[in-house]
């Protein structure tokens, strides 16, 4: 029972003697360090967030660019060529580089506290996730100094960007990053779908998880199902452009058909897998500033699942303009015309909910609010998509630009910076400031509506997108003026927002406390910051909005009344918790220290946590290596060396991560957590001991008897 | 890519939520992981045979798939493969009942069945190429050999899995209590075994 006991690491401990592998186990690393092999999830949270903004920061410029080349007829700031690049990373970045990481962010950090969880299923393969986001964001943009970015589109239609008319290394920077992002994704999925299915607080059904958390599980899924069909897609052409095969050459019978489909399947759920989080953010905002339950909680998750499978009976509306004939085109018009159905109740779920509700207008509901509203157009614009004869018109024109950019930027940005503002107390410990916040929110609002609305007549008067420039007959320049200058104000919404940051962090700061925003779901029982362990003890969930209804009843009358204050509450989210490991004199402990301990990695309480470790940041460096040696590999007689080198890299960092504990114990065999192996724990008191209620090693008390048995092996 | 060796670094038992005694499901994070994983990889299986099947008999020049495939030939290496994840049972079954001594027999028997399937594979490739077929040749050598190529990369990391697997044993560091990682790793074999009897249907038997 002795390693149990311990507080697992202490600057004194050193690695275990005999453990195999190349590195040394992190102990007790600092500053930068304790960042690259940090496997706490909130951290890997806050790394995504932060990557993803400043990802966020380089598209904006990207698309600054690009408006000011379209301000005026015949804009002379870039070239064809220079635009083809900024317009193909503006879409490539804002998708895979922005969006989808930091709606991670928000999983990473979020999933384990709503569901009441120390942390995710997979630590160590979280950090693998993050870190090979980054490498393979870096990968893409390296192609700048490199020859060139890439210029094929986000969508890189073959055979376009096959060897033949896209010589030059850019696509390839595109084909290999997004294998990486993708497998970073695969693997952020998988890991996400397990910590929601297994590792739920006792009581948290999952008909009573919040529904960001639904959200998230059903775009894990997405993502799951989705990456692979891109992955294909792109080894596919990979194979074309390196290897000489035929997948996508017209002059061997290939069919350029093959990859608008695989694209494209995958594509769509792509569009469910930016949008629903978002969703699930707003589906968290609006109750708690409307002070009413969510309307029809088990509908809005209904349809999110349902918009998850329908998302894959769409894909061909992207294709209506290249001829599968009437019956294809039909029923991909009708199941797209479908979709539009959860999606539309959803939104009348969320006006319901603020329907009469005592709103308190913060940012972070307005944002929500703007979403609704945003969102809505983005999506009616969408359903005059699914009407063929209409969508053929507008094939490849501004309308199509405007209408994404309204589900993307009106729907997905809006809830996520609403989830910023949300969230952010949870987060740093801190309030944003909500007069810099309404600025931030109303130059945001109007920015975007200035920027995106012309586009629709810019599109249904027939300016083409992709194309560098287009001539004043063409009658569209004051509306392209007036949406350069929406883009700049968008610029300077995005600037106070950063202002804000600044101002609430340094400047005056505001301490948030547990739950400032009076909310219902379980990651506001806990305080601010996080502390390292999350949850003293694990929390006993026994309704949907938990936390709310520990605070609140119904009167006689109907009336929602008192009945606990927050404290009271957040007691009662730890009484009677039979499982609940952390003993009752260890309690009051973890309360007393709880304030000076945020930024170890020892957490101090015996509440055993994951070590940090190399191996996930090193392994996510290998697959660059990898990419780099098979781009450069079929320049000169396919000498592909640097890229075996990356594979040995991999190959070793997995095997040291293999062998290296996920946490790491006192001494190097554990006790055996299996009934079936007494033989293995050191005396036949351990072994009952262990039997029974050492089950959870998680949080076993470190308060009595940790030196007695330390030789025990 | 990571995941078969993933497998063979099973999150340590230490890990506080590692083992299979509170999960929600009733599985291990590890178990249901892989299982997700697999689920995924059905997608990247059938992308490719899909394209495989769009470009069936639309080869514009010779040779294609009559011309060279040598069933009798495939039929024994699939047969070989088959029978690997028979040995697999066995090593899962040994490691249960806490003979290691058998373990290693079947977990070294599975990887050599495996080794030889690539074996067998290897040869064919080389065949094929020595009659005229490559990936540049035409749209069948394009499909076929990325199709059974992602397969063959598949069973060699499959193989490579159980090796280290293998090792570990030897080592003692795969007591009778990660009995699982041996059942995850046979998911995975399993997996790519019953992915080549679907390929080998429709890509060799099933006539153009």
């Amino acid at each position: 029972m002795t390693t149990v006991l311990e507080p697992i690491i202490t600057p004194e401990q050193s690695p275990v003697a005999d453990e195999p592998g190349l590195l040394r186990r992190p102990v007790n690393p600092k500053g930068v360090w304790s960042w690259m092999t940090s496997v706490d999830h909130k951290r890997v949270g806050v790394l995504y967030g932060v990557t993803a903004f400043v990802f966020f920061l380089i598209g904006g410029m990207e698309a600054l660019l690009i408006r000011l080349q379209l301000a005026k007829p015949n804009g002379t700031i870039l070239s064809a060529e220079a635009y083809n690049q900024l317009f193909t990373m503006h879409g490539t970045t804002m998708v895979f580089l922005v969006i989808m990481p930091m709606s991670a962010a928000f999983f990473n950090y979020l999933v384990p506290l709503q569901i009441g969880a120390r942390d995710v299923a997979f630590p160590r393969l979280n950090a693998f996730s993050y870190w090979l986001f980054l490498f393979g964001g870096i990968f893409i943009y390296s192609s700048f100094f490199l020859g060139g970015a890439p210029n094929g589109g986000w969508f890189g239609y073959a055979p376009n960007t096959s060897i033949t008319f896209s010589p030059g290394h850019n696509i390839d920077f595109w084909v290999f990053g997004l294998q990486l992002l993708g497998i970073a994704s695969t693997v952020g999925a998988i890991n996400l779908i397990v910590t929601m299915l297994n590792m739920r607080a006792p009581g948290m059904t999952l008909m009573r998880m919040p529904l960001f958390t639904w959200m998230t599980l059903v775009s894990s899924f997405l993502i799951l199902f989705a990456m692979p069909v891109i992955t294909v897609a792109l080894f596919l052409l990979m194979f074309d452009r390196n290897f000489g095969s035929h997948f996508f050459d017209p002059v061997f019978g290939g069919d350029p058909l093959l990859w608008q489909h695989l694209f494209w399947l995958f594509g769509h759920p792509e569009v469910y897998i930016l949008i629903l989080p978002a969703m699930g953010m707003v589906s968290e905002i609006l109750p708690v500033f409307a002070r009413k339950p969510l309307f029809g909680y088990p509908v809005i998750v209904f349809s999110g699942i349902a918009i998850g499978f329908m998302g894959w009976g769409v894909w061909v509306h992207h294709m209506f303009s290249t001829g599968l004939g009437p019956v294809a085109t039909s029923a991909f018009s009708i199941s797209t015309m479908f979709i539009a159905v959860p999606t539309g109740v959803k939104i009348f779920n969320w006006i319901a909910t603020i329907w009469r509700g005592s709103i308190k207008f913060t940012t972070a509901m307005l944002f929500a609010m703007g979403f609704i509203a945003m969102f809505t157009i983005g999506g009616l614009s969408g359903v005059t998509h699914s009407i063929s004869p209409h969508d053929r018109q507008q094939t490849d024109t501004y309308y199509v630009v405007a209408h994404f950019h309204y589900v993307l930027f009106g729907g997905a940005l809006f809830g996520i910076m609403g989830g910023i503002y949300y969230w952010w107390p949870k987060f740093f410990g801190n309030l944003l400031n909500e007069r810099l916040g309404k600025w931030n929110f109303w130059t945001w609002l109007v920015g975007f509506n200035l920027t995106f609305a012309p586009m629709h007549i810019i599109g249904l008067q027939g300016m083409p997108r992709r194309v560098y420039t287009y001539d004043e007959s063409l009658g569209v320049a004051a509306l392209n003026m007036a949406s350069t200058v929406g883009s700049f104000v968008i610029a300077g919404s995005v600037l106070i927002f950063m202002y804000n940051v600044w101002y609430s962090q340094k400047k005056r700061r505001v301490v948030a406390g547990n739950d400032p925003w009076d909310g219902r779901t379980l990651e506001w029982t806990i305080p601010s910051p996080t502390p390292h362990y999350n949850f003293a003890e694990i929390p006993t969930v026994t309704s949907v909005d938990d936390f709310w209804h520990k605070k609140y009843e119904e009167d006689d009358k109907g009336r929602m009344v008192r009945r606990a204050s927050t404290e009271m509450a957040v007691a009662e989210t730890r009484t009677g918790v039979d499982e609940a490991p952390v003993d009752d004199a260890h309690v009051s402990e973890v309360h007393a220290e709880e304030d000076h301990d945020r930024d170890g990695h020892d957490d101090g309480h015996g509440i055993h946590l994951p070590s940090p470790s190399y191996f996930p940041i090193l392994a996510a460096l290998s697959l660059p290596v990898m990419s780099y040696g098979m781009l450069y590999g079929s320049d000169g007689g396919q000498n592909y060396l640097i890229a075996v080198l990356g594979g040995i890299i991999l190959f070793a960092a997995l095997y040291g991560w293999g062998m290296e504990p996920s946490a790491e114990p006192e001494e190097p065999e554990p006790p055996a957590r299996d009934e079936r192996a007494p033989a293995l724990v050191g005396g036949p008191s351990d072994a009952a001991a262990l039997g029974s209620g050492g089950d959870d090693r998680a949080a076993t008390s470190d308060a009595t008897d940790a030196p007695s048995g330390q030789g025990s092996s | 890519m990571a995941t078969p060796a993933s497998v063979v670094g099973q999150e340590h038992p230490t890990d506080p939520h590692a083992h299979g005694h509170v999960t929600n499901t009733g599985l291990s994070n590890e178990k249901l992981a892989m299982w997700a994983f697999l689920g995924s990889e059905c997608l990247l299986f059938g992308a490719l045979i899909s394209a495989f099947f769009l470009y069936r008999g639309k080869s514009q020049s010779g040779p294609t798939a009559e011309d060279v495939y040598d069933i009798p030939f495939t039929s024994v290496s699939s047969f070989v493969l088959l029978m690997s994840s028979l040995t697999m049972v066995l090593a899962l079954s040994a490691i249960q009942r806490g003979d290691h001594r058998r373990l290693r027999v079947w977990l070294m028997a599975t990887a050599l069945l495996g080794a030889s399937f690539i074996a067998g594979q290897v040869y064919e490739f080389t065949t094929f190429i020595r009659e005229g077929l490559t990936i540049k040749t035409n749209l069948f050598g394009s499909s076929f050999f990325v199709l059974t190529g992602f397969h063959g990369v598949h069973v060699t990391l499959g193989v490579v899995m159980l090796l280290s697997l293998w090792n570990l044993s030897l080592r003692g560091r795969l007591g009778q209590e990660k009995a699982e990682v041996i059942e995850i790793a046979g998911l995975y074999w399993h997996f790519v075994d019953v992915v080549w009897i679907l390929i080998f249907t429709v890509i060799y038997l099933i006539p153009e």
